[in-house]
């Protein structure tokens, strides 16, 4: 029987795989002990992340939110991976991935953000996840720094980053990783390849076979898994957090996860792909879609049913438009550009926030920049 | 500006950054574009759209993500005696880079006693008000001016940004090359389709006046002598110079311009805080003091982090703020 812990250690090249893409379990012996409670939520999530990113693609195109980035297709690794932790343990993440905040509770505020409002921000620190990172590569050290600090504190916590196969270009993935194996931490990363970097293909951003085993080259594991089965990328990154906190002799704590899956829509809002890629490849793609195979797998165990699909449906339909609801009904007040920038004021700035109140006082939004 | 100039197009700020690239490109072999996604993709922005077709893989490439990779290999590149054009998506993502361009393209020259050059041009869209995501809206000119060795110049005009874009490329020295992507397709303008140059280091004065001298660059221009227009309804002669060139800053103008007009404003995006308007406020007290009858005024960004879009409207500088601004300094 292959044991949980031989999963990071099942070699690079074929990603590790229990559900087809039909839904049949084809690793019965790896199958993650969760309860039908926890798999039905896990789905519930998954379909939230794609209906979420439905409206947030139609909210965009009415000019009623910023750009934003969509996460279809790359649900299953991120429910996943994400059900695979605990609660404690600290998340940052890219700016796709929006699983992990879905995972967490999904706080309305968070379409805030994609509204253009920092406040957005704030509810996520309540769930143990870090302000989305547009900076590629950036936020990796941070979850080094992170995971380092637990270690040196004694807590009993991981924490994870993920990032795109385009992220592994940056100098900063590689410092981390180094730092990562030096110091021996109790880190995840978890590396959505989904195939393309805006237009840069993945085979563009490096001559390695695969991402993972640049995982060896700083002396730890890295494990390929199908990104598109969320029960292999649970078992799998459950597999490296027990690992992280409890390493087996001469293991090392990180474990690098590639994820292999696909990102089925644009890049963001503002890209168009037929630019670059060929649709014919879309489609080959969706024919592995995550949650199609899940629900196969969860109505064919019996788990699953038209009711309780519906439920769910009507459940998460409330859910975003009551988050709809509350975000345009948000008024944002100019001022709060000038709090937070320091724990206290400087004199300096608040000179400048009176003497903006003042003008605002006195012309209102004409004070704003308009389309000249 | 040897070259006649016959034809002329009606082209946008981002089709004149690509026409000066294919422009040089197709009259000097050694140049070349490199960055993320500027080739099948024709750049987010499409600056360089229809240059892969043309030029082919070698010489409009597509690279992996990595700032510091693409402009660390440019300077390689320069100094081996090409001139290469690396693309940075956007001004926020430069930072990667910023190692490979103050510690090693800014010096070349000076350590090896000019035996090495660096010649090269960082192209990167900068600056707010297109509802982007975070980091993508900042005004960071001042970071490059503050680094000798480095030229800074920023278009506002079609025009100019052609006839700078190959000034830049055919100088022997680094520039780093900002765009006002607010304003990439704001307007269009005539732009001849002949190469020729617009001159580093010279300043243009977009609007003659007596009362004040308003000093703006990139984006801002266009508020600013909307401002003046309006300011000359109300009897406020504004004089506006557009300075084009951020290092080195046409000394002459701003002096010549001030000394005119007695008073002076800045008009910039980015943060008040060691911002140019600083700098220029310092020109003026180092060569025009006696002249001076008001503080220079500063009608920049805030001293804050760039906000997500919903508040940046109030970020920027704004015709009404920039009015405002204008009069304090003429009414001292
Ligand atoms: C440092 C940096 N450089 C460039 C960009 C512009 N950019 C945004 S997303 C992206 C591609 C990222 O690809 P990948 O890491 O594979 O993640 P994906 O978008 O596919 O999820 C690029 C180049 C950026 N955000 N940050």
């Amino acid at each position: 029987m292959t044991g949980a812990r031989d999963l990071l250690t099942g070699g690079a090249e074929e990603p590790v795989r229990i559900l087809d893409a039909d839904g049949t379990v084809v690793a019965p012996d790896v199958v993650p002990e969760l309860d039908d409670e926890t798999l039905r939520s896990m789905y519930r999530d998954m379909r939230f992340c794609r209906r979420f990113d439905e409206r947030a693609i139609s909210l965009q195109r009415q000019g009623r939110i910023g750009t934003y980035s969509s996460l279809a297709g790359q649900e299953g690794s991120q429910i996943g991976s994400t059900y695979a932790l605990d609660d404690e343990d600290l998340i940052s993440y890219q700016y796709r991935e929006h699983g992990a905040v879905v995972a967490r509770g999904f706080p309305w505020e968070y379409l805030l953000y994609w509204a253009g409002h920092e406040r957005g921000n704030e509810a996520l620190a309540d769930l143990n996840v870090l302000p989305l990172n547009i900076t590629i590569g950036d936020h990796l050290p941070h979850v080094v720094g992170a995971a380092w600090a637990a270690k040196l504190e004694g807590d009993d916590r991981v924490a994870v980053a993920h990032f795109g196969d385009g992220a592994t270009s940056e100098g900063d993935f590689h410092e981390a990783m180094n730092f990562a194996g030096v110091f021996d931490v109790p880190a995840v990363f978890v590396c959505n390849n989904n195939g393309w970097a805006i237009s840069t293909p993945a085979e563009r951003q490096t001559a390695s076979e695969t991402f993972a085993q640049k995982a060896v080259a700083y002396g730890f594991e890295g494990v390929r898994v199908d990104g598109m089965d969320p029960l292999a990328t649970y078992a799998v990154v459950r597999a490296a957090r027990e690992k992280a906190r409890n390493p087996g002799d001469g293991q090392r704590r990180p474990t690098l996860v590639e994820a292999v899956q696909y990102r089925f829509g644009a890049h963001t809002t503002a890209d168009d792909p037929s630019a670059y890629r060929d649709e014919a490849e879309v489609e080959r793609w969706k024919a592995k879609d995550p949650i199609a195979r899940f629900e196969s797998f969860l109505r064919d165990t019996g788990r699953l049913d038209d009711e309780r699909v519906d439920e769910i449906e009507d459940e998460i339909e409330a859910t975003l438009s009551r988050a709809v609801e509350r975000v345009e009904n948000y008024e944002a007040n100019p001022d709060e550009m000038f709090e937070h920038v320091f724990a206290e004021m400087t004199d300096g700035l608040r000179e400048q926030r009176d003497s903006f109140r003042r003008l605002y006082g006195e012309y209102g939004d004409a004070i704003r920049r308009g389309d000249e | 500006m040897a070259t006649q100039q016959t034809t002329t197009q009606n082209l946008t700020l981002v089709q004149a950054v690509r026409d000066g690239l294919y422009t040089e490109m197709s009259r000097d072999s050694d140049v070349l574009v490199l960055g993320e996604d500027v080739g099948k993709n024709g750049g987010v922005f499409r600056a360089t759209e229809g240059l892969y077709d043309e030029f082919g893989p070698d010489r409009v490439i597509d690279t992996p993500l990595a700032e510091s990779g693409i402009v660390g290999t440019a300077i390689g590149m320069a100094a081996y005696g090409l001139k290469p054009v690396p693309e940075i998506q956007f001004m926020g993502f430069i930072y990667p880079a910023f190692d490979q361009i103050v510690s090693h393209a800014a010096r070349l020259r000076t350590r090896s006693r000019g035996r090495f050059t660096c010649p090269l041009v960082v192209r990167a869209p900068y600056g707010g008000g297109i509802r982007a995501p975070e980091h993508h809206s900042e005004s960071k000119e001042a970071f490059f001016a503050h680094e000798p060795g480095l030229k800074v110049v920023i278009p506002s005009t079609p025009h100019d940004t052609k006839g700078l874009l190959i000034s830049a490329i055919r100088d022997p020295d680094p520039v780093v090359f900002l765009e006002p992507k607010l304003i990439y397709r704001a307007f269009r303008g005539d732009v001849p389709e002949d190469d020729y140059t617009v001159p580093i280091g010279e300043a243009a004065v977009r609007r003659e006046g007596t009362d004040i001298s308003v000093f703006t660059w990139g984006a801002m221009t266009r508020p600013t002598l909307e401002a003046a227009e309006n300011l000359a309804e109300a009897g406020v002669d504004c004089e506006v110079v557009d300075l084009r060139t951020m290092s080195p800053l046409d000394r002459e103008t701003i002096v010549e311009s001030f000394k005119k007009t007695g008073r002076a404003a800045v008009v910039h995006e980015a943060p008040k805080t060691g911002g140019l308007g600083g700098e220029i406020a310092s020109i003026i007290q180092e060569e025009a003091l006696l002249y001076q009858e008001a503080p220079v005024e500063r009608i920049a960004g805030f001293d804050t982090p760039f906000p997500l879009y919903a508040l940046e409207d109030y970020y920027l500088p704004s015709v009404a703020r920039v009015e405002e601004g204008i009069r304090n300094a003429v009414e001292f």
